[in-house]
């Protein structure tokens, strides 16, 4: 999206708003969580073959504080379950989270004792992927498809709604 | 020798029965003796298994209904062979065996049955014996005496169940786990 604004010379007048959704669509830093065989479709989609960097998700942040999208790619045990909860209360927001795979969206083929079916319930999900795996072609489209949804976000609002009833 | 023949020389009367399936040799001992007889084992000169591959449990839920009168199987045998035949133990656990010398391979096989499912652990002889172990408690509900960390291996602590059992449930029984933070266990 381009952004809206009037500009000069060494002057640039926009809203706020766009100024941050710009800066947050375009470095969705990814904690890659790949917990099964659609990891390895995730490291693909990060190796210089199909190089994620190219939206944005220049580096892979392997400690929950830095990342912004958690990546979480692969099947989760019940016995996991307190562990991703852990995980993306640790992140900063804002942030977001990407379910890669049959299994992360819905359980996928393993609807048995150990698995847990769809981490919707546990963490609130913005993009499902499904595929098992899905292709990188796929991470990538759902990856683009989050930015969009970033870039439609009213991240002053609350702030703005604060000083209305203020004054 | 034949391998048969060698194990036979070596457990003498603890090999209860010694079976050959598709080339492989499955000797069943008694499970009070298991201990003694994989050592045996271990240490004949002509034998040497010293490499535990893999330990491994079995539940013989359905053959263990059938053969106790509920099936349809029981209803054919004539009467008197029905009183005669004790009902076979639910559960077994196979020991897989390898001579890291001859490449020679045994697997042993002890009947646990239900009303007495503790079984002496292997630990001893093999420290490899450790999961292994761990896993069949877990998922399998049999205690290994003398065993030195017996705890769940693959489900959580506070599991209830044992879900490799054949009366348990594919899709469990609604159990679930949640993270639960240091204050709210406080509160
Ligand atoms: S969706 Fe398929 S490929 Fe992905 S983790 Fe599940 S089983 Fe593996």
């Amino acid at each position: 999206m381009k952004i809206q604004g009037y500009g000069g010379n060494g002057w640039f007048i926009t809203k706020m708003e766009q100024l941050i959704n710009w800066g947050r669509s375009r470095s969705p830093w990814p904690l890659p969580y790949g917990t099964a065989c659609c990891g390895i479709e995730l490291m693909a989609t990060m190796a210089s073959g199909y190089d994620i960097a190219r939206f944005g998700a220049e580096r892979p942040s392997f400690s929950p504080r830095q990342a912004d999208v958690l990546l979480e790619a692969g099947t989760i045990t019940k016995k996991m379950t307190p562990v991703l909860k852990r995980i993306y209360d640790q992140m900063a927001e804002p942030k977001w989270v990407i379910a890669m795979g049959a299994c992360a969206c819905t359980g996928g083929v393993f609807r048995t004792y150990s698995t847990h079916q769809g981490i919707d319930s546990i963490i609130p999900v913005d993009i499902y992927i499904p595929g098992c795996p899905p292709r990188p072609e796929a991470l990538l489209d759902g990856l683009v498809k989050l930015i969009h949804k970033i870039e439609k976000e009213h991240p002053l609002r609350k702030q703005a709604q604060a000083l209305l009833q203020e004054s | 020798m034949n391998l048969e023949r060698r194990v036979r020389i070596c457990l003498e009367s603890n090999a209860l029965s010694v079976e050959e399936t598709a080339g492989d040799i499955t000797v069943t001992v008694p499970a009070g003796r298991l201990v003694d007889s994989l050592m045996a084992l271990k240490e004949h000169p002509d034998l040497k298994f010293d490499f535990l591959s893999d330990v491994i449990g079995i539940d013989n839920l359905d053959l263990f209904r059938k053969k106790k009168g509920k099936g349809k199987a029981a209803e054919e045998e004539p009467p008197e062979k029905k009183v005669k035949a004790p009902p076979p133990p639910r559960f077994e656990i196979v020991y897989l065996l390898l001579s890291l010398e001859s490449s020679e391979r045994l697997r042993v096989k002890i009947q646990v049955p239900e009303n007495d499912m503790t079984v002496d652990s292997v630990t001893s002889i093999w420290r490899a014996a450790s999961w292994p172990e761990r896993e069949i408690y877990d998922l399998f509900g049999i205690n290994f005496l003398g065993h030195p960390d017996l705890k769940r291996l693959l489900m959580w602590d506070g599991f209830k169940g044992h879900p490799l059992r054949k009366d348990y449930p594919l899709e469990g029984k609604g159990e679930t786990r949640r993270l639960v933070y240091e204050q709210e266990k406080i509160r």
